[in-house]
């Protein structure tokens, strides 16, 4: 029991081979790709919080501040060349034009130097703005596919975000549910990196017909580590 | 009935009007003492607390003032303003209320008053409530949420402006929640509108009747409080223990053991009532004994997560005395008035002296007769809580808990209620809820930021000033910023916060998610269904069920006859032993003499106790060690119930750790704690290297604590709570319902978030409160703490002593706690990598 306790505190994170690339499931919740030096982060939903806030909802102001510094803590560790913020980077169309100063300026000094792409999503289907990088509807790196919403049929190579996949195990009596990356070797849907970001279990039909089930695998996100769950150990809910 | 209860002649021709002396007459009656009593007092001005036994006539001399007053009233003239609420009636149950309008209908129409009465709930129709509006009823009878609407409403002051009396029915069972602090904001808010607002408080027995009082009453100037009036309780209760044939177990709680002598009980009365405390505790019963039914005796099931329409029907057989037996939780407690019983049985400890009291009330309806009840204790340890049970029954004990200062998130829900019935202002309103007894020591500040929170988040960031739902305007006035404010506030009132919870439907066995779902059978949690994997088999609705999935909102069962339920619901109970309770069997432990009282196997374990180890003085705490299969063992006998032991473990271990005694778990019950480590703990106290003072020094309580609340689930499911009573997020908008699930989560990011950018937020000041006061039971384990310094004795022993037995055998059924959920991803993940061999 303790020497199992002490193996899930091991950091670890998972590199998989999707179409000949080599990525890695960053156990907070974001991709690698060493040879592209390319980082990836989905559904930053940024002002999400002021987002609720125009609707009566005062939510703690404090997410957009929460997930930059998350953002902040990857991209120091990785130093990537180029970044891709895979769609709904904010809550909504007018989030980046409600972003505070002081967060723009954060956001900037974490762009400075690398290149910047804003994939459009269904939130922000808009270029940010007042933000550099460039906004695109999709982009291909090396032999990888990134989209927003992930194509209705299997694509070799596809990284998508949009469905905040979640998974969950039952054992010894207890649930645990946590955020994962889902793929089957072929595509991954990324897991949502928005400290204000819900998220929507694997089993759900919303993935029906997007991964070759006998492969899948929920990578999920531990405090400490990575863990890779195949699809028959998982329960829906 | 009791004599002294009744008047003289003289007193009751003196106030009562002749059609009510007629009225008495003819049914063979006369007023009691208290009613009559009661109606002086009231008439003089008074506000006034009852308290009196069932079956005393209470729910009578609370509406004699109003009954009288409406019969001299004059008739209205055509032509002239229709009349207001004259009565208030406040229960906290629906179904009470609706109880209460069918009872006092009866006298109504029978001395031909000329009275309207209505019930208010949140069943009833809309078109009703608006015609209630416009054509107020002379007594409306309702609930704290109802109550609390109609005074957020902007018509309020005119409604209630005729208002004479409000009626506060089972003030006891109200007040001791945040319904209860909401209801004093309420009756604040009333006597603002009305200042000669008269309050009648009904109440069972409790230990502290000047809470009560001052309670009914504007604290202004503080400890003004409303009279008394104290009626002795009837006939005692005639109260055994069973003395059982059987062996009497070492630990559980199922009482299996007693089953054919609880069946023959039934079988030789009337009617059985039995309690239990869990819903769990409910469901094994009933499934035993209807394996033990030869006879076909109707025995019924009543628990508040069955389908409503099964309850229903289970309390329209319970009318009409056809039911033999009725297995029932706390659902039951309260003061309505279903048929006769003529026996108790209690199966587990009752955990309080007065809960106890109030349960065996429901028998025999009737002052003079003397209540015949049975305690079946499930286990060794509950033979002595039983005992000490009985003997504050006796004497009269009463050990309800003391109230405690208003909460912090229901003031926010009120605060915004009061804006959006009109504009007001903040001196005004802090004077207001101060005068309210839970918020009267509330300081300046503290309210500042309350309404700070209501108007903007009360965030040190202010980026909301544009979204602020309350404003200052310049008159001074605090007003609502837009309708939709109001609205939203409507759909999120009260403090009952219902656990996430999913529908039961019954498809058939094998079909899976596939099946077209059956009836329902009711509603259980979701954290409860969240930790079955499908085949798993459980009780619910006194059936083995089959889990078969979840679906959406639904969870699909099928039958399995026959089969054992495999997986249990929560162990224990859901109140903890009560102080006093604990004191007493303390007592009971140190004096041999009274073991006389005990059946012979207890009085033998504890004989045998005292040979191999030591039974502990009434007031000190015993600790005893030892090794067993390669770990070392300390058990604790604090007796101060489950939450507060089980917080002690928490902070024990944290504390071990640091010592370098490397412990790794802990178990907790209503009696003992027990914690096991790789190190030697017996020799570490014995040798001094890690002083039992300086282990249970109350110092814990500080930062130790502070660092193991933070990441508490806890304090998450707290929080929860806080932010929807608060309405810093929504229970549901306007046409469309959240699930529970997408509360729960954003509620969880939501507290992360705030907890690292602003720890000291209101909010989390009132979740922090909480999860003291209750889930924690810090202030029990704070007044253990101080009681016990210098008096810790350590008994070092070669093996488990006696005593210890009951808490070794729960080790391993409680399920892994706290942050070991990595440990489990990590066992799902080797578990697959075992079946599939390396890839």
């Amino acid at each position: 029991m303790s020497s199992l306790a002490h193996k899930a505190r091991q950091p670890r994170d998972e590199a998989i081979l999707i179409a000949g690339e080599r990525v890695v499931c960053d156990r907070r919740g974001v991709l690698f790709a060493p040879e592209l030096e390319l980082l990836v982060v989905s559904d930053l939903h940024l002002e999400k919080g002021s987002s609720y806030a125009r609707r009566g909802a005062l939510l703690p102001p404090y997410d957009t501040a929460a997930t930059l510094q998350h953002l902040a803590a990857v991209i120091d560790h990785y130093r990537p060349r180029r970044v891709i913020s895979l769609g709904d980077s904010f809550h909504d169309g007018e989030g980046a034009a409600r972003l505070p100063e002081i967060f723009r300026q954060a956001l900037e000094a974490l762009m400075a130097g690398r290149d910047w792409f804003w994939v459009a999503g269904n939130h922000d289907p808009q270029a940010p703005a007042g933000l550099p990088g460039d906004t695109v509807s999709e982009i291909h790196v090396g032999g990888l596919s990134f989209r927003h919403e992930p194509s209705a049929t299997p694509v070799e190579g596809e990284i998508a975000g949009h469905l905040h996949p979640c998974a969950r195990i039952v054992q010894r009596g207890r649930s645990v549910r946590r955020r994962c990356f889902a793929s089957d070797g072929s595509r991954i849907i990324m897991p949502a990196f928005g400290a204000y970001t819900g998220s929507l279990n694997v089993l759900d039909r919303a993935y029906h017909g997007l991964f070759d089930w006998e492969k899948f695998r929920a990578y999920m996100l531990g405090s400490h580590r990575i863990f890779s769950i195949a699809g028959a150990m998982l329960h829906p809910g | 009935m009791n004599d002294q209860s009744r008047s003289e002649p003289s007193e009751q021709s003196a106030i009562l009007p002749e059609p009510f002396l007629k009225w008495f007459e003819s049914r063979g009656w006369s007023p009691r003492a208290h009613q009559l009593d009661l109606l002086v007092r009231a008439q003089a001005g008074k506000s006034v607390l009852l308290i009196a036994p069932t079956g005393a006539g209470k729910t009578l001399a609370g509406f004699l003032p109003t009954l009288v007053d409406l019969a001299n009233r004059p008739k209205r003239r055509p032509g002239q303003a229709r009349r207001g609420i004259h009565t208030l009636y406040i229960s906290p149950l629906k179904a009470l209320a609706v109880d209460i309008e069918r009872n006092l209908g009866k006298p109504v129409a029978e001395i031909g008053l000329p009275i309207t009465l209505e019930t208010r709930t949140g069943d009833t129709p809309s078109h009703k409530r608006q015609r209630q509006k416009l054509v107020p009823p002379d007594i409306l009878m309702t609930t704290p949420e109802q109550l609390a609407l109609l005074i957020a409403s902007p018509d309020g002051p005119r409604f209630f402006e005729d208002l004479r009396y409000i009626v506060l029915d089972e003030l006891h069972s109200l007040v001791t929640s945040k319904r209860g602090h909401l209801l004093s904001l309420g009756l604040a808010r009333l006597r603002r509108f009305v200042p000669d607002l008269q309050a009648i408080g009904l109440s069972a027995t409790v230990s502290d009747p000047d809470e009560l009082r001052r309670w009914l009453v504007g604290q202004n100037p503080p400890g003004d409080m409303a009279d008394l009036i104290e009626v002795a309780g009837g006939a005692k209760p005639e109260i055994s223990i069973l003395d059982s044939e059987e062996r009497v177990p070492w630990a559980g709680h199922s009482a299996r053991y007693a089953i054919p002598e609880i069946y023959d009980a039934v079988r030789r009365h009337k009617t059985t009532l039995l309690f239990v405390n869990t819903r769990s505790q409910a469901e094994f019963l009933f499934q035993e004994l209807w394996r033990a039914n030869d006879d076909n005796l109707p025995i019924a099931l009543h628990h508040g997560s069955l389908d409503v329409s099964q309850r229903r029907r289970v309390e329209k057989a319970m009318e009409t005395n056809s039911l033999r037996g009725i297995v029932a939780t706390s659902t039951l407690d309260l003061g309505i008035d279903w048929g006769d019983v003529d026996l108790v049985v209690h199966v587990g400890a009752p955990k309080g002296a007065s809960r106890l009291a109030q349960r065996i009330g429901r028998s025999n309806h009737r002052m003079d007769e003397p209540s015949q009840a049975i305690l079946i204790p499930a286990n060794r340890f509950e033979v002595l809580e039983c005992r000490a049970a009985l003997e504050a029954n006796y004497l009269g004990a009463q050990d309800t808990p003391p109230l405690v200062e208003g909460a912090l998130d229901v003031l926010c829900q009120h605060v915004l209620g009061v804006a959006c019935g009109a504009p007001f202002r903040a001196d005004d309103l802090f004077e207001e809820v101060r005068t309210a007894a839970p918020y009267a020591t509330l300081d300046r500040r503290t309210f500042d930021r309350v309404v700070d929170f209501v108007a903007t988040g009360g965030y040190a960031l202010k980026s909301y000033e544009r979204y602020a739902r309350i404003k200052l305007t310049k008159d001074g006035t605090w007003r609502i910023s837009h309708p939709r404010v109001a609205q939203q506030y409507r759909l999120n009132v009260g403090t009952i916060i219902e656990v996430p919870s999913l529908t039961v439907r019954y498809v058939r066995e094998g079909r899976g998610l596939a099946a077209r779902g059956g009836p329902a059978l009711g509603k259980i949690e979701e954290a409860f269904l969240e930790t079955l994997v499908p085949g798993d088999t459980f009780l619910f609705s006194g059936k083995v069920l089959r889990f078969e999935g979840i679906r959406e909102n639904e969870c699909f069962v099928s039958n399995a006859p026959g089969k054992d339920a495999k997986v249990p619901y929560y162990g224990g109970g859901k109140f903890p032993l009560s102080t006093y309770l604990a004191d007493v069997v303390r007592a009971m432990l140190a004096d041999p003499q009274r073991w006389k009282q005990l059946p012979d196997q207890v009085a033998d374990w504890l004989r045998l106790q005292s040979e191999k180890s030591i039974l502990p003085r009434r007031s000190d705490l015993l600790i005893e060690t030892f090794p067993r299969g390669g770990r070392h063992y300390m058990v604790a006998y604090p007796f101060e119930g489950r939450p507060a032991h089980q917080t002690l473990g928490m902070l024990l271990t944290r504390r071990l750790e640091r010592a370098g005694a490397r412990p790794f778990g802990f178990v907790a019950t209503d009696y003992a704690l027990a914690i096991w480590s790789l190190g030697d703990m017996g020799h570490m106290f014995g040798r001094g290297e890690l002083p039992l003072g300086q282990l249970f020094d109350e110092d814990m309580l500080g930062d130790d604590l502070d660092a193991w609340l933070a990441d508490s689930w806890m304090l998450k499911r707290t929080f929860r709570n806080c932010a929807l009573i608060s309405g810093l997020i929504e229970k549901r908008h306007p046409g469309q319902e959240k699930s529970g699930r997408q509360v729960n989560v954003s509620a969880d990011l939501i507290y992360d978030v705030l907890r690292s950018h602003e720890p000291d937020h209101i909010l989390l000041q009132a979740t922090r409160a909480d999860a003291a006061m209750g889930l924690l039971d810090v202030r029990r384990l704070g007044e253990m703490l101080s009681r016990i310094r210098g008096r810790i004795v350590h008994k070092p022993l070669e093996q488990i002593s006696p005593l210890a037995v009951p808490i070794m055998l729960e080790i391993g059924k409680e399920a892994v706690r706290g942050d070991a959920d990595d440990t489990l991803l990590l066992e799902a993940e080797g578990i697959i990598e075992e079946a599939m061999g390396p890839q």
